[in-house]
């Protein structure tokens, strides 16, 4: 039995269809990852999962509990880290976490050990009596993801789990994530935005762009999908780069993109037998001087790229920015 | 999941809201300060009999005497002596009446007297002396009090004059009984408790049932729409608890906020304003909390619709000021015109205030409220069961 499946759900919010007749199953103690830009639909269908949003049409179950019917069979099941942080700024880390212990029921000393344990395994102890507003985003975030593994859930939502947290913070989350994985066999659903993250974590990756879901495997099997395809995915470096010789590569056929690392530095994708010669000879045809030739592996990005025909930045970026104010150091009040 | 869970998580998200608001500072000072202002504003502002002192009165004396008499002089004398002791009024002298409406314009004075040309001699002749009041219709409740308070010392210098006259008339009437020979009777009135009843007696339970409620019809939407913005709200929303808990948790932290305000409106009016509460403190806090009890399925309905605090707020306020206008909070409802009144019977805060007045002025028990109490029970608990499914259905939205 899967311990989550989704049978064509759809969420439509008045004409807009933020996720089209979706369907797929997650085996037990699997992280499974849903990939994609903002606004594809991968928060709306955590939130159905989670019971929080109903269902426009189809069904989905989690542990075998239908998400709709048995919505309270379901919540004492999961947990969830959404987007935003779930905690409150003027009570302490050990309050915050004694009332949602308390919510799920559990009580006196056992769940005094529950929160000494969890504040231990993010390292957040010493702070056990500071108000969660004074910490950093980081801290918030580590309180944030032990808030919902206090009930022991079988199955954790993590919704874009490191946005807007800075490197060192994301690896120790990422980190912590499998852990817990491995350690408390909790089946974990991720979204993210981010290659990287999803090619880290997960074990499958569900790639999804307007609502639907165009792809779903393994990270490596992904990536066959391009390399198989007879694609090649050059780096070059042109020291004379001009944007007639960008323009002229990307009029080239075979080309799917062109894009511009920096001011020397171009990276094309393309497909066909030839597209190597072709490319090299339309940069000679311009008098390009070529210095270096890199043939790269595929990353999720390419796969993203070449399944959708679109880049997962155009949109994601967007919302980077919109966070940008998240990323502030600690705040002392 | 059985009743003591939901009443278990009730406590915990009540007792979760009230450590936040705690912690608040600048909302706790709010809290505070709030009722001391309302107080402020009621105990002062509204006009009781005592309450006009210091307004200044243009006076202008056209009166040119007979002989060497002059009534008016003895006019002018009276009402300095009536206005020394009282504290009425300031007066300032003026010329004439077209003076007296200039300085009115500017904003010098609030009001004049004008002593008119033939004052002494028409007393003399045995006609009738006149006297004008000059009033600012701009500022109608200061010019209706303005002349309620010079009639009152006009007439006392008549009654006081006519005893004079009376008295030099006939030998038979003496100091004593002039004042019977030309008032025969006079009037007093009684409550129906003891003691002096003041504005303020009929407002401090209208008041302190509208900032109890006040506190939870702004204060739940806002509790809720605001956890829905920041997201914290998911996270009730995704644990295996009773949404039925969620909401009267929220409600009962506010209860206690209201509560808290009304308290000290109840303290405040004791202490500061000689209010004395004649019925069961008891039954008042009983009666506070029926009040909320009849709000909040309305407060819920509203909050399910809002999508956002700002909203929730405005449709509150937009629906709370008639409301704190036709319950009678400020003004008594029979008053007011028969139509206005029917609507008034419809609100459950019209009840409530009702209830408190009876109980806290007149010292009502029980049974003489039973009808405010059917109204609010009945009110509250049919909202409750509309504003739970359409909460439900909001929040899964």
């Amino acid at each position: 039995m899967h311990i989550i499946e989704a049978n064509d759900l759809t969420k439509r919010f008045g004409k807009l269809v933020a996720v089209d007749h979706v369907s797929f199953s997650i085996e037990e103690g699997e992280i499974f990852g849903l990939l994609g830009p903002n606004g594809a639909g991968k928060t709306t269908i955590i939130r159905m999962l989670s019971t929080l949003t109903r269902p426009t049409e189809g069904t989905a179950s989690v542990g075998g509990y239908d998400v709709v019917k048995e919505d309270d069979k379901v919540r004492e099941l999961i947990g969830l880290v959404s987007e935003k942080i779930i905690l409150y700024d003027r009570l302490t880390a050990k309050e915050n976490l004694r009332f949602f212990g308390r919510l799920y029921n559990i009580q006196g000393e056992l769940l005094n050990k529950k929160i000494d344990e969890l504040l231990e395994l993010v390292e957040l102890t010493k702070w056990k009596n500071s108000q969660v507003g004074t910490f950093s985003t980081g801290m918030r975030q580590r309180m944030n993801v032990i808030r919902a593994m206090l009930n022991m859930p079988a199955v954790l939502f993590l919704d874009e789990p490191t946005l807007g947290l800075d490197p060192q913070s994301s690896v120790e989350i990422r980190e912590f994530i499998r852990k817990i994985n491995r350690e408390n066999k909790v089946t974990i659903i991720l979204t993210t935005h981010m290659m990287i993250e999803a090619d880290m974590l997960c074990d499958r990756i569900g790639i999804i762009d307007y609502g639907k879901i165009s792809a779903l495997d393994t990270s490596t099997n992904l990536k066959k999908l391009v390399s198989g395809a007879d694609s090649t995915i050059l780096e070059l470096e042109i020291p004379n780069l001009t944007t007639d010789m960008i323009h002229s590569i990307r009029s080239i056929k075979c080309v799917s993109t062109v894009s511009q690392n920096n001011s020397t530095r171009i990276k094309v994708n393309a497909n066909g037998d030839d597209a190597f010669d072709t490319i090299i000879d339309a940069i000679r045809t311009n008098k390009g001087k070529i210095i270096s030739v890199k043939n790269l592996e595929p990353t999720l990005e390419d796969v993203f790229l070449h399944i959708t025909g679109h880049e997962v930045r155009d949109k994601a970026d967007q919302k980077i920015k919109m966070n940008r104010h998240h990323m502030t150091k600690p705040r002392v009040r | 999941m059985g009743v003591k869970n939901v009443i278990s998580h009730v406590f915990i998200i009540a007792w979760k809201d009230l450590m936040e608001l705690f912690r608040n500072k600048m909302a706790l000072a709010m809290l505070v300060l709030m009722p001391m202002f309302m107080m402020a504003m009621a105990g002062f502002i509204f006009p009781s009999n005592t309450s006009m002192s210091k307004v200044s009165i243009a006076l202008v004396n056209e009166d040119e005497g007979y002989g060497n008499y002059s009534a008016s002089s003895i006019f002018i004398n009276v009402l300095e002596g009536i206005n020394n002791s009282t504290e009425m009024m300031v007066l300032t002298n003026a010329s004439s009446f077209d003076e007296v409406r200039d300085m009115i314009q500017r904003g010098d004075v609030e009001g004049g007297i004008v002593i008119t040309r033939n004052f002494t001699l028409n007393l003399m002749t045995g006609e009738q002396g006149s006297i004008i009041i000059v009033t600012d219709q701009s500022n109608p409740q200061l010019s209706i009090a303005l002349q309620t308070g010079l009639k009152e010392v006009f007439d006392q210098m008549g009654t006081w004059l006519a005893q004079q006259n009376v008295e030099t008339l006939s030998p038979l009437v003496n100091a004593t009984n002039s004042l019977a020979v030309v008032k025969p009777y006079h009037v007093e009135t009684k409550g129906a408790i003891p003691g002096t009843f003041n504005y303020f007696d009929f407002m401090a339970p209208g008041l302190m049932a509208m900032t109890v409620m006040m506190s939870v019809m702004t204060g739940l939407p806002a509790a809720i729409s605001h956890e829905r913005e920041i997201g914290t709200l998911d996270g009730m929303m995704v644990a295996p608890i009773r949404r039925l808990g969620i909401i009267l948790g929220k409600t009962l932290a506010q209860t206690v906020r209201g509560l808290l305000q009304g308290i000290l409106i109840l303290i405040l009016a004791i202490v500061l304003f000689g209010v004395v509460i004649h019925g069961s403190i008891l039954l008042i806090f009983a009666l506070l909390f029926l009040g909320v009890f009849s709000f909040v399925g309305l407060g819920v309905v509203i909050t399910s619709f809002a999508k956002d605090q700002e909203t929730a707020m405005m449709v509150m306020m937009t629906l709370m000021f008639p409301m704190l206008f036709l319950s009678g909070v400020f003004f008594p409802i029979q008053q007011m015109p028969w139509y206005m009144q029917n609507i008034s019977k419809v609100l459950p805060l019209t009840y409530a205030i009702t209830a408190l007045r009876k109980v806290m002025i007149l010292g009502a028990n029980l049974s003489a409220i039973t009808l405010e109490l059917t109204v609010l029970i009945g009110f509250g608990t049919i909202m409750i069961l509309i504003a739970l499914p359409v909460f439900r259905k909001a929040m899964t939205r």
